[in-house]
């Protein structure tokens, strides 16, 4: 059970996916205008994340293995997932449209989003066993929702400060963003 | 010949991939502590972004419009691991140092977004000139970052120890300073733009005005 902990604390704060890994930062800076949508793009990515890692590890201890195929990992992962989306946007479509509507504008951009292939693909060189992977996966999607609201809320500050022109825009973000990073690296000491 | 050197030009600064068009961020910050791995991820960008955009360009008219989107994830992919498994075979440390940001050049958003927007449109030879320019203000971006991070960082400059370790700071070369450094890159970048703005709009108000004292 300690062992789950802290899998998913170090995947949440001290890996962070955003602030440490630097992965997923086109939707961190694109989705994070306001803070009901940063939500929206949280949520929907996280539910792919810990879907595609619970569909990829298997796929690969299963089948790609005892085949040789390793080779083909990158390439199947990523089929996996764009398909996975499909899926859920259709799933989603028929059975839960109001969900659909708040969260199918996302979906359409997760297949690119690069977290999800390096949280699976992770998950395989760890070499993690299927609930760790989870754990995994799941902390890393909770990581990724902490980062997309607290940048929303600190552009709803930015909006209202004073800025040069020519840091206006996304390089504040970016510096704002390494304060962030800079706090989280703070983490690092929490497990031994 | 005019209209290549344009398209390849656009790429290195009007619409830098990083810079201007603010795609393909993720491998950009990770990776870029040291200079070689800077060049490394740059080349292997390039490399991947030039043969997709080559070939996806040749098949344009036989792949059905469709399925687009799974055929060039599939060709993209292709290459990707190529890249992949020749740099694990020779450069096993360029390899361990970039790890999975290599696998990720698939979910790259330049390469989807060049291959998308340009490349199934476009003339195979239009599309090898994009891809290079693209490929190229990528690629200098990257090692400029990776050049100030390791000079700063770890006071070495390609690998030559140039700053004593009494001067370094080590927050360059981990995860804030990578934010820090590529928002001054961009806001230098930006500035740069406004001041070309400011001189060409002072350059049109002179002319106006010159003419109109003429035609007085």
């Amino acid at each position: 059970m300690n062992e789950y902990v802290k899998i998913f604390l170090s995947s949440m704060l001290i890996d962070n996916v955003v602030f440490i890994q630097f992965l997923a930062l086109c939707p961190f800076i694109g989705m994070t205008t306001d803070v009901q949508k940063a939500n929206g793009m949280g949520v929907a990515t996280s539910f792919v994340m810990v879907l595609a890692t619970a569909v990829t590890y298997p796929l690969y201890n299963f089948i790609l293995l005892p085949l040789g195929l390793e080779f083909l990992q990158t390439l199947t992962f990523i089929l996996v997932i764009a398909s996975l989306v499909q899926l859920v946007e259709f799933y989603l479509k028929k059975s839960a449209p109001a969900l659909y509507s708040s969260m199918g504008v996302y979906l359409a951009l997760i297949t690119t989003n690069c977290a999800i292939l390096a949280v699976t693909l992770n998950c395989i060189s760890k070499s993690y066993s299927f609930t760790e992977s989870i754990v995994y996966s799941l902390g890393s999607a909770a990581g990724f929702i902490i980062a997309m609201v607290l940048m929303a809320g600190i552009r709803d500050r930015i909006r209202l400060a004073k800025i040069p022109a020519f840091v206006k825009g996304t390089p504040v973000l970016f510096v704002a963003a390494g304060l962030l990073s800079m706090a989280f690296a703070g983490f690092s000491g929490l497990i031994k | 010949m005019n209209k290549y050197w344009t398209l390849f030009k656009n790429g290195l600064m009007r619409e830098n991939p990083l810079l201007v068009l603010m795609i393909g961020l993720c491998s950009s910050l990770a990776v870029t502590t040291k200079f070689e791995n800077g060049l490394g991820m740059g080349l292997a960008l390039t490399f991947v972004l030039f043969m997709s955009e080559v070939l996806i360009s040749l098949l344009r008219k036989l792949i059905p419009d469709s399925i687009r989107i799974p055929v060039f994830i599939i060709i993209i992919a292709t290459f990707v691991t190529i890249v992949d498994l020749l740099m694990k075979a020779y450069m096993t440390e360029l390899a361990k140092a970039l790890g999975v940001f290599i696998p990720l050049i698939v979910v790259n958003c330049i390469i989807m977004g060049r291959v998308e927007s340009f490349a199934s449109k476009r003339t195979v030879g239009e599309a090898a000139v994009d891809a290079l320019g693209m490929g190229i203000g990528y690629l200098w971006v990257l090692t400029g970052i990776s050049i100030v991070r390791e000079l700063l960082g770890s006071g070495t400059f390609i690998g030559m120890t140039v700053l004593s370790e009494e001067y370094t700071i080590a927050f360059f070369s981990r995860a804030p300073g990578g934010f820090f450094v590529f928002a001054m890159f961009i806001a230098a970048s930006r500035a740069f733009r406004l001041m070309a703005e400011k001189k060409a709009c002072a350059v049109q108000m002179k002319n106006t005005l010159l003419t109109e004292g003429e035609q007085k």
